[in-house]
């Protein structure tokens, strides 16, 4: 498992480049290009279970959801930052990926750390500390549950007609 | 005690008496946004569009903007895939290529209202603040989501109040004034809030509130609001648009806010930011030695008809450096055609300006006027993010329309008072 860590204002074209927006929209053609211009080395490395580590307004900028959807697809764990930009966060929401805000855990961890992070009970251990983050509201965990928006969505629409 | 704008339109849509910061709400908007990215967002759904069809045929705007007119094969299936949607589902409205920017559209139409909610997957919904409404950014999933439903969640936003005092003095525009805020709080500084403009915005021209509402997600601003005044009325009343369509919605006296900010405008002077981020402002005059090689007039910030004006009349009867290529990009056709009536588009030809058509163009580095490695732009747009207007190891700055005149005439950034009178 690889700890990824970056600063602060990380913004989505530096996530995923407006210039392929149009033209990539499947997670098969989003991955070459994730993180591109932040991190080269990211799309061709990145693993299943692995964790990124940001500052403050993580994912701001374009509403555009590639890296959302790449960094779910590529397995990323979670996304522990200092906090969020919220179009962002929304559409982590939609497509199930673990985002927490936790600028304390995000301070602690130095390269080497071990993590780990345990969704359900709400904690994530960074070395030998442990930081506790809350349980999100109802109506997010209803979405998160059916595995994303749209499938949420699939099974509303189906009870009503 | 006392409701914010925010408050208050959510309140009302998810009828409920009052709402607070945190409150999770349902609401229906009154219109879903989506331009090029239509055709990714229906491809998500293609049977539940067949089985259940869309919400409401009044719902979606569509706005064919983004990559126009089409650059490739890919752009181009995509623009023909949404105008096949738009005929099968007898969307209302939709605008083709060469329509204008979506925002500009939006607005221009009379789409966006006082009090009314609408949600956009594009980060500068947020724009219909500057005539009173409650407009914001989602992904393309959730537009999927609201297609068919016509609904969605919203959390009630936590209220900044930015007090306006005085006036912008000659050579300052609304560029200025809000590269400057958000210099001041930063590119995080306003992260979920409902950002809502007091004072004497009177000052502030239906054109300059655009600017200013639209660099509200540059603050990471949830919605950026101008309240429903005469000058909002007049413009309404100007594009068509019957008082009875709108409720008046403004926050109470006694409202509560979690931050209070007061700017005095006569204070401010020309603004740039800097590489990489939008909160890496500094004055005009203090980077005056930097060299450019590309400037860009227009977009969904700075591309309306004022905003060519002030342009035109800086570069009238002079020649663009040589070492400068000067891109005119104008936000709606409407606008086109009115720079063209009052010989706005001459007078930029004659000094040496490509004009492009209507649409997003160079901003977000899909054509039409892209960076190599070591280039550098001055631009009029509102995000001068690494890489994003082509390579990322060019460098975007940006400013005010005049700023950016001025600079095309000299080939370096220039404060355009020196240029002026």
């Amino acid at each position: 498992m690889t700890v990824w860590k970056y600063g602060d204002d990380i913004n989505t074209d530096m996530l995923f480049p407006g210039k392929y927006t149009y033209t990539c929209s499947t997670p098969e053609e989003i991955k070459p290009h994730l993180l591109e211009d932040l991190d080269p080395s990211f799309a061709d490395n990145v693993k299943e279970g692995d964790i990124i580590f940001a500052g403050k307004n993580f994912g701001c900028g374009s509403s555009r959801e590639q890296p959302v959807v790449g960094l779910k697809d590529v397995g990323i764990k979670a996304v522990i930052a200092k906090s969020f930009a919220r179009i962002f966060y929304r559409a982590a929401i939609n497509q199930g990926l673990l985002l927490i805000e936790s600028p304390k855990a995000v301070d602690a961890y130095s390269k080497g750390d071990k993590v780990t992070v345990d969704a359900d009970d709400g904690v994530i251990q960074v070395g030998d500390e442990t930081f506790h983050f809350p349980q999100l509201p109802p109506e997010i965990i209803a979405i998160q549950q059916a595995g994303g928006l749209l499938p949420y969505v699939r099974k509303t629409l189906k009870k009503q007609k | 005690m006392g409701m914010t704008f925010a408050e208050k339109v959510l309140a009302t849509y998810a009828d409920e008496k009052e709402t607070v910061p945190g409150q999770i709400v349902t609401v229906h908007p009154d219109h879903l946004l989506t331009h090029d990215n239509t055709a990714a967002i229906i491809q998500k759904i293609p049977d539940e569009l067949n089985q259940y069809g869309i919400a409401s045929t009044d719902l979606p705007i569509i706005v064919i903007d983004h990559v126009v007119p089409a650059a490739s094969e890919k752009t181009a299936l995509n623009h023909k895939n949404i105008r096949e949607f738009v005929n099968k589902h007898k969307i209302k409205h939709f605008y083709d290529a060469g329509e204008g920017i979506c925002h500009q559209v939006v607005v221009e139409k009379g789409l966006a209202l006082p009090g009314k909610i609408l949600l956009g997957s594009d980060s500068h919904t947020c724009s219909y603040g500057a005539v009173g409404a409650f407009s914001s950014g989602i992904d393309r999933t959730e537009a999927a989501a609201l297609l068919l439903t016509g609904q969605t969640w919203l959390k009630v936003p936590q209220s900044i109040k930015v007090i306006l005092e005085n006036q912008l003095s000659s050579g300052v525009y609304a560029k200025d004034l809000i590269l400057h805020i958000i210099g001041d709080i930063s590119a995080s500084g306003a992260t979920y809030c409902s950002v809502e403009y007091h004072g004497d915005i009177d000052q502030l021209s239906i054109e300059d509130r655009f600017t200013i509402a639209n660099m509200g997600v540059e603050m990471g601003a949830k919605n950026s609001v101008f309240f429903v005044d005469q000058i909002s009325k007049k413009y309404l009343s100007s594009i068509g648009v019957n008082e009875k369509e709108y409720s008046e919605v403004c926050a109470d006296e006694d409202a509560e806010y979690d931050q209070e900010l007061t700017y005095d405008l006569s204070k401010v002077v020309p603004m740039i930011a800097k590489p990489h981020t939008v909160d890496n402002t500094t004055t005009a005059e203090s980077v005056q030695d930097i060299d450019i090689q590309q400037c860009l007039i227009g977009t969904c910030t700075n591309g309306r008809l004022s905003d060519l004006q002030v342009a035109a009349e800086i570069v009238k009867g002079k020649t663009v450096n040589a070492n400068v290529r000067l891109l005119i990009l104008p936000a709606s056709r409407t606008i086109l055609k009115q720079a063209l009536n009052q010989g706005i588009i001459q007078t930029l030809v004659d000094a040496g300006a490509m004009i492009l058509p209507p649409g997003c163009g160079p901003c977000l580095g899909a054509h039409q006027g892209v960076l190599s490695p070591g280039e550098r732009c001055l631009s009029t747009a509102n995000r001068n993010f690494k890489g994003r207007m082509g390579s990322k190891d060019a460098e975007i700055y940006l400013a005010s329309p005049a700023t950016v005149a001025a600079s095309a005439l000299t080939g370096h950034i220039t404060d355009p008072r020196e240029v002026m009178n």
